[in-house]
C-alpha cells in the first residue's frame, strides 16, 4: 500500500496501510509517542482503501479492510480517514483477539489497582475516563479492557480517546493542555474527536494492573449508586465482551474469577461532578 | 508474492526461520486472507520464532483448537436431532476431517456444518431439524424455491441458541451441473465413526474436495482447498482414486486437483500425475495472486473465474434467467 503507519498500543502492534496520504500523517502525528509493534510483526493489518480505482481521488471514500471484516461495512468519506483507521483496528481486535478476554470497557489505574468501568454506548465511559485521567489517575484504556485469563489482570490499551459529541467541551474544559485530533462533525456516531492519552497512559502502558472495582455508570439519571450482584454482573459483562463465545472455557473462567473477586456497582449521575464523586465513593468503598 | 511465501511455509516449514519482519507481515497476511494461519501455526509449533509471530501463531492455535472442539460439538448435536430418524448422516469437509482425525483437520478453520443425508429422506431430516431449534437464513422466496429445485443441498439453516449454520447436502454438485456425481455410491461406501456418524470412503472424499474446488466453486480459499487435497492424499493415497473419480464423473477435476496440488505442496502422487496441463497455469495464478497486504491481486482473473463458476454450476440460458431475476431484486454480483 502507498502509505503505511505501524503502532503498538499496550501489548498490541498494528499496522495500517492507506491509499492515501493524510489518514496516515493524522496518525502518525497523534500517535508520535507511541513505540514500534515487537519485533516490527504487528498483531493485526489495517487497509484504507479505495472501493474502485477512481475512488482515490473523485468523491474520495475510504473502505476498510485488514485481516478480519465485517462484510458490507458503509464507506467513510475521506475527511473521516482517521475514524475508518481507529475503526478498523477497533474491528481486528472485537474480531480476532484471542490472548485476552476484551471487554467493551474503559479503565483507569491507581495504586496499582485498576478501575472498569462499562455499560451502553452513552452512558459515559470515555468520557470518565478521560476526566479521570485529568485528575491524575492513569488511563488503561477507554475502548477494550484487556483481561488476561492466565493472571486475572487488566493489560492497558491506551488509544486515542473517542470523545462524543457534548463530551467533546466538557472534557476540553477540563483538560486546557490536552492534545486532541481534529473535529470530525456528522459521523455515523455523531461529532468526535480523539483526545491522546497523557505522557503517563503512554509511558506506563506495559504495565498491568489487578481489577479492584466494576462500575456500570449511566448519565442522565438522579444521582444514584447500588450494589450489583456477581450473577448480574457475569450476565452484562459477557453482553460486552466481543470474544467471550470464541474464548470458550477459559473466557468462563476468567470472567467468573473477575465477578467473584472484584465488586461491582451501577451509579447513575446527571452530570461530570456527581459522576466523579461517585466513582470516588465507590472506590473508596473497595479499597 | 506472498501466496508463494505461504505455500512455501506450508511445505517446508523450516523456511520460516529465515524471514525478517516484512516477510512475516507478508506471510501472515497471506495466511490470514487464505484463512490457512491456524495451520501454518500448526505446521510451524516448535520452530524457534520472533517473539511476536509465536504469539500470533499461539493465538491461531488457540482459535483453531477451539474451532475444533465447537465444530465437533455441533456435529454431535446434529447426530442427537437426527438419532431417532435412523437415517445414514455423513459429516462433509473440515468437520469430517476433524471428527476422522486427518491431517487434514489440524489447524483448519472450519466454518459450517455439512452434512450429506440420502435424497430420499431429506424432507424427514429437515423437519427433524427445525423441531430441533435449525431455523431459516434466507427469507426469499425466490431462494429458497432455486435451492429446492436446482442445488445439491438444502436452503442453510442455523440454530437459533449456538448460532451455528448447517448445510444439508443430497448430493455433492448442483444438479444443473453437467456432471452428476453418483450419491448413492457416496453414501453406499461411506464409512461410520465411533459414535455413529460417517464420512466419505477415502477416494470419495478425495473427489469431493476436488469437486468444490474446480467444478463447482470460483476457487476463492483455493488454496485451503487444495491444502486439504494435498494432505488427503497423504493420510488415504490414489489408490482406486482415478476409477472412483471416473464413476462421478470428476476425472478432470480430480487430475487437476491431483496436478496442482503436487506442483504447489508437493503432494507425492504418481508419476503420469504430475505433469501440469496448459490450462492449470491459470489455476495457479488463480490460487496464488496475493500480496503482502493479503489483497487479491489480480481482479480480472478474479471475476473470470466467478463467471466460470457460474456457468458450470447452470447452462447459459438458465443462468441469464438468474442473474436477470436477481438484478431486478437488487443484487449485485461482486459489489
Amino acid at each position: 500500500m502507498r502509505h503505511v503507519f505501524a503502532v503498538r498500543i499496550g501489548p498490541v502492534g498494528f499496522r495500517v496501510g492507506s491509499d492515501w496520504r493524510a489518514p496516515v500523517a493524522q496518525l502518525e502525528s497523534l500517535y508520535r509517542d507511541y513505540p514500534a509493534p515487537a519485533d516490527g510483526i504487528p498483531d493485526f493489518t489495517v487497509r484504507l482503501h479505495a472501493a474502485r480505482p477512481w475512488r482515490r481521488v473523485i468523491r474520495p471514500a475510504v473502505t476498510i479492510g485488514g485481516d478480519y471484516v465485517i462484510p458490507d461495512a458503509a464507506p467513510l468519506p475521506l475527511r473521516l480517514g482517521l475514524l475508518a483507521a481507529e475503526m478498523g483496528m477497533n474491528l481486528q481486535m472485537a474480531l480476532a483477539q484471542r490472548r485476552y478476554l476484551l471487554l467493551h470497557a474503559s479503565a483507569v489505574e491507581r495504586d496499582g489497582r485498576a478501575l472498569v468501568m462499562t455499560g451502553l454506548s452513552g452512558a459515559g465511559k470515555s468520557t470518565l475516563a478521560a476526566l479521570l485521567m485529568a485528575r491524575g489517575w492513569r488511563l488503561m484504556g477507554d475502548e477494550f479492557a484487556l483481561l488476561d485469563p492466565e493472571t486475572g489482570l487488566v493489560h492497558a490499551f491506551p488509544r486515542l480517546i473517542s470523545l462524543k459529541n457534548e463530551s467533546v467541551a466538557v472534557v476540553r474544559a477540563a483538560m486546557p493542555g490536552g492534545r486532541f485530533g481534529p473535529a470530525l462533525p456528522d459521523t455515523p456516531k455523531g461529532d468526535i474527536r480523539h483526545l491522546v492519552p497523557d505522557a503517563q497512559a503512554i509511558a506506563r502502558m506495559a504495565e498491568p494492573a489487578r481489577p479492584a472495582v466494576i462500575l456500570f455508570p449511566a448519565f442522565g439519571h438522579r444521582r444514584d449508586m447500588r450494589a450489583v450482584p456477581p450473577s448480574e454482573t457475569f450476565v452484562r459483562l459477557t453482553q460486552a465482551s466481543t470474544n467471550y463465545t470464541a474464548l470458550g472455557e477459559p473466557g468462563f473462567e476468567t470472567l467468573t474469577r473477575l465477578v467473584t473477586e472484584v465488586p461491582a456497582r451501577a451509579i447513575d449521575y446527571p452530570d461530570a461532578e456527581s459522576a466523579l464523586a461517585l466513582v470516588e465513593a465507590a472506590w473508596e468503598a473497595a479499597a | 508474492m506472498s501466496a508463494h511465501l505461504l505455500i512455501a511455509a506450508l511445505r517446508d516449514p523450516a523456511c520460516v526461520t529465515a524471514l525478517d519482519a516484512s516477510g512475516w507481515n507478508a506471510l501472515i497476511a497471506a495466511a490470514r486472507a487464505e484463512r490457512l494461519i491456524g495451520t501454518l501455526a500448526e505446521r510451524c509449533a516448535g520452530l524457534r520464532l520472533p517473539d511476536a509471530a509465536e504469539r500470533i501463531l499461539a493465538d491461531a492455535r488457540f482459535s483453531a483448537r477451539e474451532g475444533r472442539r465447537t465444530a465437533l460439538w455441533e456435529a454431535e448435536a446434529t447426530r442427537r436431532a437426527l438419532a431417532p430418524l435412523g437415517v445414514p448422516v455423513i459429516l462433509l469437509k473440515g468437520t469430517a476431517y476433524a471428527a476422522a482425525g486427518l491431517a487434514a483437520g489440524r489447524g483448519r478453520a472450519i466454518g459450517d456444518c455439512d452434512i450429506l443425508v440420502p435424497k430420499a429422506r431429506i424432507g424427514e431430516v429437515e423437519r427433524a431439524l427445525l423441531a430441533a431449534g435449525w431455523e431459516w437464513v434466507k427469507p426469499d422466496p425466490y431462494d429458497d424455491a432455486y435451492y429446492r429445485r436446482w442445488m445439491h443441498e438444502l436452503p442453510p439453516l442455523i440454530h437459533r441458541d449456538r448460532d451455528a449454520m448447517i448445510d444439508v447436502h443430497h448430493t455433492i454438485l448442483p444438479l444443473t451441473a453437467r456432471v452428476t456425481p453418483d450419491a448413492e455410491a457416496l453414501i453406499a461406501d461411506s464409512e461410520v465413526l465411533d459414535g455413529g456418524l460417517r464420512v466419505l470412503g477415502g477416494s470419495d472424499m478425495i473427489c469431493h474436495a476436488a469437486a468444490h474446488l474446480f467444478a463447482d466453486g470460483d476457487l476463492a480459499g483455493g488454496l485451503r482447498n487444495l491444502w486439504d487435497i494435498h494432505c488427503l492424499i497423504g493420510d488415504l493415497g490414489t489408490d482406486g482414486l482415478a476409477a472412483r473419480a471416473e464413476r462421478h464423473g470428476l476425472r478432470e477435476p480430480v487430475l487437476r486437483a491431483v496436478r496442482l496440488s503436487h506442483h504447489l505442496y508437493g503432494t507425492d502422487v504418481p508419476d503420469g500425475w504430475r505433469h501440469l496441463r496448459p490450462a492449470d497455469w491459470l489455476f495457479r495464478r488463480r490460487l496464488s495472486s496475493r500480496d503482502g497486504w493479503g489483497r487479491a491481486t489480480n481482479r480480472l482473473l478474479e471475476e473470470g473465474f466467478y463467471m466460470r463458476s457460474h456457468l458450470l454450476r447452470m447452462p447459459p440460458g438458465m443462468l441469464a434467467r438468474h442473474l436477470w431475476t436477481k438484478w431486478r431484486k437488487g443484487h449485485r454480483p461482486v459489489a
